[in-house]
C-alpha cells in the first residue's frame, strides 16, 4: 500500500533536471547533426529546405580530411600505447611499493592540470622549438602523452590498490613467480578499470586540440585542428558540421566498447579508490 | 623425524616484536593449532612458514631443509587464507587448475586431480561455477581444495572459518579434521577460538606476545594450564588473586587450603570444579544470579569485595539472590610468578 503511493508520486525535481539537461546537451547536438545532413537551409525557415548528403560527399572527397583522420587515429593509438607502456608499471609501483618522494611524485601528475594549459603549452613549445620537435609527429606525441599521464597513472593506481593482496599471495603460494602473479592475477583483476583508463586516454587524445595545434601546425593536422580551420575559414557551415559528426564516431564506439568492458562499479572504483 | 622445524625465530616490525624467539617442531601428519588473542604473533608465524614474511632472525626448515629465505612459490606449503582469496576472474576449476598448470601437468591429469579434490571437499560437479556463485562455506572449501590439490607437505590454515557463522564453522571444522586425517597431512591451524583448537588439534600451542605460553595436548592444556594466561584463555576459568599465609590462600573471605610458601598467588578454579554448599558459618559469599541452560546451570557468585566467580552445577537448586553460601573448590591450581606452584585434582 505504502509502496504504491511512493511509486505514484511524481518526481518534479527529477523531471526538471532531465528536461534541462536534455535541452543543454541534446539540442546543440541536434542542430549540428541537422546541419551535417542539410543541403540548403536559409533564414527564416525552422527546418532545412533540402536534406541531403551533398556535403558529406564533398567533405569526404577532400584529401586533407582523409589525411587528418589517419593522422588523428595513428596519433591517438601511438600515444595510448606509449602511455600504457610507461604508466602501467609506474602505476603498479605507486600502488604497491614505498619509495622516497612517492607522494610528491604522485601529486606532481596533477600539476600539469592545475595550471592554465595554454601557458604550459607555450612554454613547452619554446623548448620543443630548440629541440626541432615543432611540426613533427613525435613532437605532438610527446605533448599529448603529457596530457594522458594523469588518467593513466591515477586510475590504474586505484585499480591496483583495490586488488586483494591475499589473492596475489595465494597465487605465489601455488607456485607462481612475481611476474606470473602480475600477469595472471593482478592485471585481470584490475583489467576493467585499466581498460576504462586506456579508453579515456584514447578518446582524450583523439580530441586533444591545443597541443596538437600549437606543436603540430602546420605540418601535423589532426581532425579537430582541421575542423577548427574549416569553421574559421570556410563560409559554408556544413563542412564543420560534417567533421563534427565524424568526430563523434570514435567516442561513440568507445562508449559502446566501454559498456561491454566496464562491469558495473569498476569505473567508479577507479576514481574512488 | 619432524616435518617442520622452527628454531629461535624472531620477527620485528619497526619497534615491536611480533614473534619473539619462537621454537617449535611439528611431526609428520600432526595437526597443531596456534592459539592466541589477536596480536599474539600466530598469523605472523604462519606467514613466515608460508614464506610471506622473512624472519628477522632464526631459521625455518621443512623436511630438514632450510627454507628461511625461500620465496612462497618454491615452498612445499599450501596456505588457506581467512578471506579465502579465490581468484574471482576464474571459475572454480581454473582456480584449482592454476597451480597444476604452472607445474606443466598434462590436461587430462589436471582434470582428474581437480575433480578428485572437488569430490574430497564435497563440491563434486562445481567446477564450472563462478566463485561469486558460491556460499561462504563453499568458497572456503574451494580455497582448501586449491591448496590440497597440489599435495603440499604442510597445510597452513589462517583462521579459515573466522568469517563464517558458528554452525557452519563447526561443520567445516569437522570436515577439515576428517580430510586431514584421511590424507595424513601435516597441518598448522591458526585460530583465536579455544573451542576450535580443543576440537581440532593434536597439539595446541598457546601464544602470547610472540612467545609460547604452553604447547601440549588439548586435554592437558585444558586440565593443567601452565600459566594463569593459559588458564584464563582456554575455557572458562575463575582467576582470583590473593595471598598465601600459613598454608591457606585467602581473598576477601574466600579461603582455600594451599600447601605453598607464604606470598602472593593466583588461584584458578574451573566453574565445574567450584562447588556451592549451604552456608555453615558466616557465609561471606553470596548468590548473585542463576542462569539455567537446561542441561546445566551457571551460578554467578559475588565475594564481599565485589569479585565475581562462576560455578557450574547440574543440580537444580533453588538458589536465590543474595543468599549467603560457602564455596568449596574440588580441583584447582595456584600460580606464582607466571608458573604453577600447586595443583589439586
Amino acid at each position: 500500500m505504502a509502496r504504491a503511493l511512493v511509486e505514484k508520486r511524481i518526481d518534479w525535481t527529477g523531471i526538471f533536471f532531465a528536461v534541462a539537461l536534455t535541452i543543454v546537451i541534446v539540442f546543440p547536438l541536434l542542430v549540428v547533426g541537422t546541419w551535417a545532413f542539410t543541403n540548403v537551409w536559409r533564414y527564416p525557415s525552422v527546418i532545412p529546405q533540402e536534406f541531403g548528403l551533398k556535403f558529406w560527399q564533398q567533405t569526404l572527397a577532400r584529401a586533407d580530411v582523409w589525411s587528418a583522420i589517419t593522422m588523428s587515429l595513428s596519433l591517438a593509438t601511438v600515444v595510448t600505447l606509449l602511455s600504457a607502456i610507461i604508466c602501467l608499471p609506474a602505476a603498479y609501483a605507486f600502488a604497491r611499493m614505498d619509495f622516497p618522494g612517492r607522494n610528491i611524485l604522485f601529486f606532481s601528475f596533477l600539476a600539469g592540470h592545475a595550471f592554465p594549459k595554454f601557458g604550459l603549452l607555450v612554454a613547452i613549445a619554446g623548448i620543443f622549438l630548440s629541440l626541432n620537435l615543432i611540426g613533427t609527429f613525435w613532437g605532438v606525441v610527446l605533448i599529448q602523452l603529457v596530457g594522458t599521464l594523469l588518467f593513466m597513472i591515477w586510475i590504474p593506481v586505484a585499480a591496483f590498490q583495490s586488488v586483494d593482496r591475499r589473492m596475489e599471495e595465494a597465487a605465489r603460494d601455488v607456485g607462481a613467480g612475481p611476474f606470473r602473479v602480475f600477469w595472471s592475477i593482478t592485471l585481470p583483476q584490475a583489467g576493467p578499470t585499466i581498460a576504462a583508463a586506456v579508453l579515456l586516454s584514447f578518446v582524450g587524445t583523439f580530441y586533444e586540440t591545443e597541443g596538437a595545434w600549437l606543436i603540430g601546425a602546420p605540418q601535423i593536422r589532426t581532425l579537430p585542428v582541421l575542423m577548427i580551420s574549416f569553421i574559421n575559414n570556410q563560409p559554408v557551415i556544413q563542412y564543420g558540421a560534417v567533421l563534427s559528426v565524424l568526430l563523434w564516431v570514435p567516442s561513440f564506439i568507445a562508449l559502446l566498447f566501454a559498456r561491454r568492458v566496464i562491469s558495473s562499479g569498476s569505473f567508479a572504483k577507479g576514481f574512488g579508490g | 623425524m619432524s616435518v617442520l622445524d622452527i628454531k629461535n625465530v624472531t620477527k620485528s616490525f619497526s619497534t615491536t616484536k611480533a614473534v619473539d624467539d619462537f621454537t617449535l617442531s611439528v611431526g609428520d601428519g600432526e595437526l597443531v593449532c596456534l592459539l592466541g588473542p589477536s596480536g599474539s604473533g600466530k598469523s605472523t608465524l604462519l606467514r613466515m612458514i608460508g614464506g610471506f614474511e622473512t624472519p628477522t632472525s632464526g631459521h625455518v626448515a621443512i623436511d630438514g631443509e632450510d627454507v628461511t629465505r625461500v620465496p612462497p612459490e618454491k615452498r612445499p606449503t599450501g596456505m588457506v587464507f581467512q578471506s579465502h582469496a579465490l581468484w574471482t576472474h576464474m571459475n572454480v576449476f581454473k582456480n584449482l587448475a592454476f597451480g597444476l598448470k604452472l607445474r606443466r601437468l598434462p590436461e587430462a591429469e589436471i582434470k582428474r586431480k581437480v575433480e578428485a579434490v572437488l569430490e574430497l571437499v564435497g563440491l563434486g560437479g562445481f567446477g564450472h561455477r563462478a566463485t561469486n556463485q558460491l556460499s561462504g562455506g563453499q568458497q572456503q572449501r574451494v580455497a582448501l581444495a586449491r591448496s590440497l590439490v597440489l599435495e603440499p607437505k604442510i597445510l597452513l590454515l589462517d583462521e579459515p572459518f573466522a568469517s563464517l557463522d558458528q554452525h557452519l564453522r563447526e561443520r567445516l571444522r569437522e570436515e577439515v579434521r576428517d580430510i586431514q586425517q584421511r590424507l595424513k597431512i601435516t597441518t598448522l591451524f591458526v585460530t583465536h577460538g579455544q573451542d576450535e583448537a580443543l576440537a581440532l588439534a593434536d597439539r595446541i600451542v598457546v601464544m602470547r606476545d610472540g612467545r609460547t605460553e604452553q604447547a601440549d595436548r588439548p586435554d592437558v592444556v585444558y586440565r593443567e594450564p601452565a600459566t594463569p594466561f593459559v588458564a584464563g584463555f582456554i575455557g572458562t576459568m575463575n582467576l582470583v588473586d590473593g595471598t598465601v599465609a600459613n598454608g591457606t590462600f585467602t581473598h576477601s573471605g574466600f579461603a582455600v587450603p594451599l600447601p605453598a610458601g607464604d606470598g602472593a598467588a593466583t588461584l584458578a578454579v574451573r566453574p565445574e570444579a567450584l562447588e556451592i554448599v549451604s552456608a555453615t558459618g558466616a557465609g561471606m559469599a553470596k548468590i548473585h544470579r542463576v542462569t539455567d541452560y537446561g542441561t546445566h546451570a551457571i551460578v554467578d557468585i559475588e565475594l564481599p569485595d565485589g569479585t565475581r566467580l562462576k560455578s557450574m552445577t547440574s543440580e537444580a537448586r533453588d538458589w536465590s539472590h543474595g543468599q549467603p553460601i560457602d564455596l568449596r573448590p574440588k580441583a584447582f591450581a595456584a600460580y606464582r610468578d607466571n608458573a604453577a606452584i600447586h595443583r589439586s585434582n
